[in-house]
């Protein structure tokens, strides 16, 4: 078991651990609101997609998406999480233009998904190495999306679009169970892979359909320890929530920012206050929100246009039998198929998409190199490119065809990485490429040993010297590579070398 | 020919099926009276006669095609609670300006399928929030019924005020109402018509201005328990877009009517004879259980023990639920607004000039019950009083077929003798409040009329969905009382 991260701010008065607890909002992927049949279609005209029931028309009533409750139920089986079969619709109430009833409908008392875990995968970072850590789930619950203030379309007037309102949303929430800014984005990573694995959600965080919370607190080192032996949050400092963060960049340099200052604040005699923040991504700080006058009591109360929502369990085994290979299942079965180490199977099941891929690759090749030729060459070039796999210049047959050629002894390792550039710059499939530039590997015999010759004529001092110091054959290799142009099969040069200096 | 609008929706509808006249012969008949009548009763807060003649028409039409609906021509009156398409709905409150839905609630469109005839939208207490009309932003509708020897005007009661007075006096042959805590049941027994509120979720609430969503109920006020029968029957429908209708079927009650008490076993709950309750009411009470008595049926004495936590258990969840649904009314979509320097001070013009006296006081009341702090011990504890109140019920109801009590514990009063405590006002509310809390069908019927002439209603309480047994009472108490009075014109 690798150890976990330790995450710290040094502060002038000592060492301060941080403790983070996130609140992910995921839209729905339904094509129709929570309680209207209003589109949800992106990109739609200002105010186009609204109904009477979006709008709080007098005497308007919600009625509940059944679609929406089965996805809510579906994250929460993949989430591991208890299904609760009682659950309940509450009122937030509060008054704002672009939330046109006066009030939120959400899950407020009684969520429809409780208690569950997931195991979320840290990459190595800064030197430490990639680990696994648990993040327990407090709940899920089912509210409706506000609709969009826009102020600065016209000048002296806030335009409303209410496209939006309505919005099924499912709000995950996590025990205070992170504790450094990378596991904060592991976590949110993890979280959209196990959605977007179910289908629940899109994971598009550009367009906001995946966004977080994050809630953010200073302690003393064994403050967190103590809170989570006793449960008694007063181990704890007060919590900060920087709202509405759609990039694991931003959620990592608004946690950095933000424990810092909280620090800054304590050691600078202050004290930090419940409140809700922004983070300024081109300013790189937090800010709280304009402060309203009054500090807000939503009146929470069951809703009395809709009826308890009561499911049972027939209902949630069927949900449960159609639930496709979650991201964790898939992993486990990378592990034991390919025999792919924990963290190269995290990668690879990240997403269904990374997955499948691979799937193709290493379909009767070598699982572990096609391992290394999709997580390291392929994805650390879409990642640095800042490309999706969907818009990859590398297709799944061609990194097949390309692997192919190295098993077969076409072509070495080396020789591959070249082929593979040309891949990516387009000039079609590697078996092409190989043949166009003359890059089969050099396994006559006869020609190596020639060159075997040559190098060791030149090189008396060096053939003697090799007999004590076997492991300066290395330097003999690069030599003959070198004078084949990289084309020589580098077993081959190897044996020939060994025979020849008498190893 | 004889005066049309004196008949009764059944005698108007055999007329109809007759020949006897057309729906537009009758259509206009009430449009003359309601012209003749309406400055004085103002119980019409928008008048539709081109619609109705038009409806009617098409009614006439579909009759002589032998397509004739349950309702086919009937002029009916709407309570301006119902949203009703391309006709201004207001709830009678300043906040809705002068709101004209583009959409028809549920109730009403049943009644236009079946073919009745709408003549315009009635008064009522504003967002059905009072038990005398007197908070309609129109002003009150005037009781037909005088005391006698008096010219001083009465309420019809609240808040469906104008759907009684437009029955009482003959200016529909029945309206549409709702009851959230006796507003069909209380304006019904002053003016000496039948109203009643049938089982929570028989009738969609879409489309209705909602005042406490878990109490708010449709239902019609008529002259007859006949007609209040036919008139359910086509108001009430499983409706998938309001969660909380209930997913039955909706008997036709008519053949109930008639069907007596003989075998039946009616309760008389001992809670309902209150401190101060008029000797008057006292009679009439007796004289119901006698009647009942008389035609065969047992009468048993039954205890409701939590009664008396009914009022102000009521009197926290409708104003709690009141103070979200109203919240709509922001000024931002419809209806009036009343810009000021931020959003703040336009919430606060808005809502200060749209809302009257009393929606302000119930709202203030709600916001106050489900505050921080104060949500467990007032509106979860009135919760809890609803539960223990629906117990109560369920425990008599394993014994007994319905319920007697008064509708009311006094007759009409008079404007201004009770708008000056609100306290005096909500108690007018003490024995109908506790159906609304239990969800259960109830039904106020004329009785007799008290020392001052003045009509007084009898209720008759059912188990849940039992509407049937509602009727049977109710019709056989409608014999026996042999109710015929009607107010002497004064207008």
């Amino acid at each position: 078991m690798v150890k976990r991260a330790v995450y710290q701010v040094k502060g002038d008065t000592g060492d301060w651990e941080v403790v983070m607890g996130l609140e992910v909002h995921a839209q729905i992927a339904s094509k129709s609101k929570l309680f209207s049949g209003a589109s949800t279609q992106f990109g739609a005209e200002p105010n186009e997609n609204v109904s009477l029931v979006d709008a709080a028309m007098p005497g308007m009533l919600p009625v509940i998406n059944a679609f929406c409750v089965e996805q809510a139920v579906r994250t929460g089986l993949g989430l591991n999480a208890q299904i609760n079969k009682m659950s309940r619709f509450d009122r937030k109430n509060y008054f704002y233009p672009d939330l046109p009833q006066g009030y939120q409908i959400s899950q407020f008392e009684f969520p429809i998904v409780g208690e569950g875990v997931i195991e979320v995968d840290v990459e190595p970072s800064h030197g430490d190495a990639a680990y696994t850590f648990p993040v327990r789930i407090e709940r899920l619950h089912m509210e409706q999306d506000a609709g969009k203030s826009i102020h600065d379309l016209i000048d002296d007037a806030t335009c409303v679009d209410l496209n939006r309102c309505g919005v099924a949303l499912m709000e995950i929430v996590s025990k205070p169970d992170i504790r450094t800014p990378l596991e904060a984005a592991a976590y949110v990573k993890k979280l959209k892979s196990i959605v977007v694995a179910l289908g629940t959600c899109d994971g598009d965080m550009e367009k906001g359909n995946l966004r977080a919370d994050v809630n953010v607190s200073v302690c003393r080192p064994g403050g967190y320890a103590k809170f989570r032996e006793t449960g008694d949050f007063g181990h704890l400092g007060t919590r900060r929530e920087i709202k509405n963060m759609n990039s694991f960049r931003f959620i990592q340099a608004a946690i950095e920012y933000e424990a810092h200052e909280q620090v800054r604040v304590i050691e600078a005699g202050g004290k930090v206050n419940q409140e809700t923040i922004l983070f300024d991504a081109d300013r790189g700080e937090t800010r709280p929100m304009r402060s309203k006058e009054d500090a807000h009591d939503y009146r929470y109360f069951p809703d009395p246009d809709l009826l308890p929502l009561i499911i049972d369990d027939a209902y949630i085994a069927g949900i449960k039998a159609t639930l496709p290979e979650l991201p964790d299942q898939k992993r486990a079965r990378f592990e034991a198929d390919y025999g792919l180490s924990r963290y190269d199977a995290g990668v690879l099941t990240a997403d269904a998409e990374g997955a499948a891929f691979y799937e193709t690759v290493a379909k009767g090749r070598d699982a572990k190199l096609a391992a290394n030729w999709v997580t390291q060459e392929l994805f650390g070039y879409l990642n640095k490119s800042d490309l999706e796999l969907s818009g990859s210049p590398v297709s799944a047959v061609q990194l097949g065809g390309l692997i192919d050629l190295i098993s077969s002894d076409v072509i070495s390792g080396k020789i591959a990485k070249d082929v593979f550039v040309r891949m990516i710059a387009g000039e079609g499939d590697p078996g092409d490429i190989v043949e166009a530039h003359g890059l089969k590997q050099v396994t006559d015999t006869g020609a190596i040993a020639a060159v075997v010759d040559e190098i060791i004529a030149a090189n008396p001092d060096q053939a003697a010297a090799v007999k004590d110091k076997p492991k300066t054959i290395g330097w003999f290799v690069g030599q003959v590579m070198k004078a084949s142009g990289g084309k020589a099969n580098p077993q081959a040069v190897n044996k020939i070398l060994r025979e020849k200096l008498g190893l | 020919m004889s005066d049309l609008t004196k008949l009764t929706l059944t005698a108007a509808l055999d007329g109809l099926d007759s020949k006897a006249f057309s729906s537009r012969e009758l259509t206009q008949s009430f449009i003359e009276a309601i012209e003749a009548s309406n400055d004085t009763l103002n119980a019409y807060v928008v008048k539709t006669p081109e619609k109705a003649l038009a409806m009617a028409d098409a009614s006439d039409a579909r009759r002589a095609a032998g397509q004739a609906g349950k309702l086919d021509g009937a002029p009916i009156g709407v309570k301006d609670l119902y949203c009703t398409k391309g006709v201004r709905t207001t709830a009678c409150s300043e906040i809705l300006g002068e709101f004209t839905p583009t959409y028809e609630s549920t109730v009403t469109q049943n009644l236009w399928d079946a073919g009745a005839v709408m003549l315009g939208k009635l008064n009522m207490d504003e967002f059905a929030m009072g038990s005398s009309n007197e908070t309609s932003r129109f002003g009150p509708p005037s009781n037909p019924w005088r005391r006698a020897g008096s010219n001083r005007a009465l309420t019809s009661g609240g808040s469906s005020g104008g759907s009684a007075t437009a029955v009482a006096a003959d200016l529909c042959l029945a309206a549409t109402a709702s009851d959230t805590g006796g507003s069909i049941r209380q304006p019904a027994a002053f003016t000496g018509t039948v109203g009643i509120k049938p089982t929570y979720g028989r009738a969609s609430r879409y489309g209705m201005v909602a005042f406490a969503s878990s109490l708010d109920q449709a239902g019609p006020i008529a002259k007859t328990v006949e007609d209040a029968a036919l008139l359910t029957e086509i108001m009430c429908s499983h409706d998938p877009e309001d969660s909380t209708s209930l997913p039955v079927a909706t008997p036709d009650w008519r053949a109930d009517v008639h069907k007596g008490v003989k075998g039946m076993k009616i309760g008389i709950p001992a809670e309902y004879r209150v401190d101060g309750m008029p000797q008057e009411i006292e009679d009439l009470w007796s004289q119901g259980i006698k009647w009942l008595q008389d035609m065969g049926a047992q009468i048993v004495n039954v205890s409701l023990p939590h009664t008396k936590y009914a009022l102000p258990a009521y009197y926290i969840v409708a104003p709690a639920e009141a103070s979200s649904n109203l919240a709509r009314y922001d000024g931002m979509r419809f209806g009036q607004r009343v810009s000021g320097d931020d959003l703040t001070d336009t919430y606060q013009g808005t809502r200060a000039s749209g809302f009257g006296a009393e929606v302000q006081r119930r709202l203030m009341i709600g916001t106050y019950v489900l505050s921080s702090g104060y949500y467990d011990a007032y509106y979860l504890r009135a919760q809890k009083v609803r539960t223990k109140i629906l117990q109560d019920f369920q425990t008599v109801f394993a014994d007994v077929d319905a319920l007697l009590t008064p509708t009311c514990p006094s007759a009409a009063f008079a404007y201004g003798e009770k708008s000056g405590d609100p306290v005096q006002m909500y108690l007018n509310d003490i024995f109908t409040v506790t159906a609304n809390l239990a969800g259960l069908p109830g039904i106020s019927i004329p009785a007799a009329l008290d020392g001052q002439g003045l009509p007084l209603g009898l209720q008759v309480i059912g188990k849940a969905l039992d509407e049937a047994t509602c009727f049977r009472v109710a019709g056989a108490l409608e014999e026996a009382a042999g109710f015929v009075a009607k107010p002497e014109r004064w207008w």
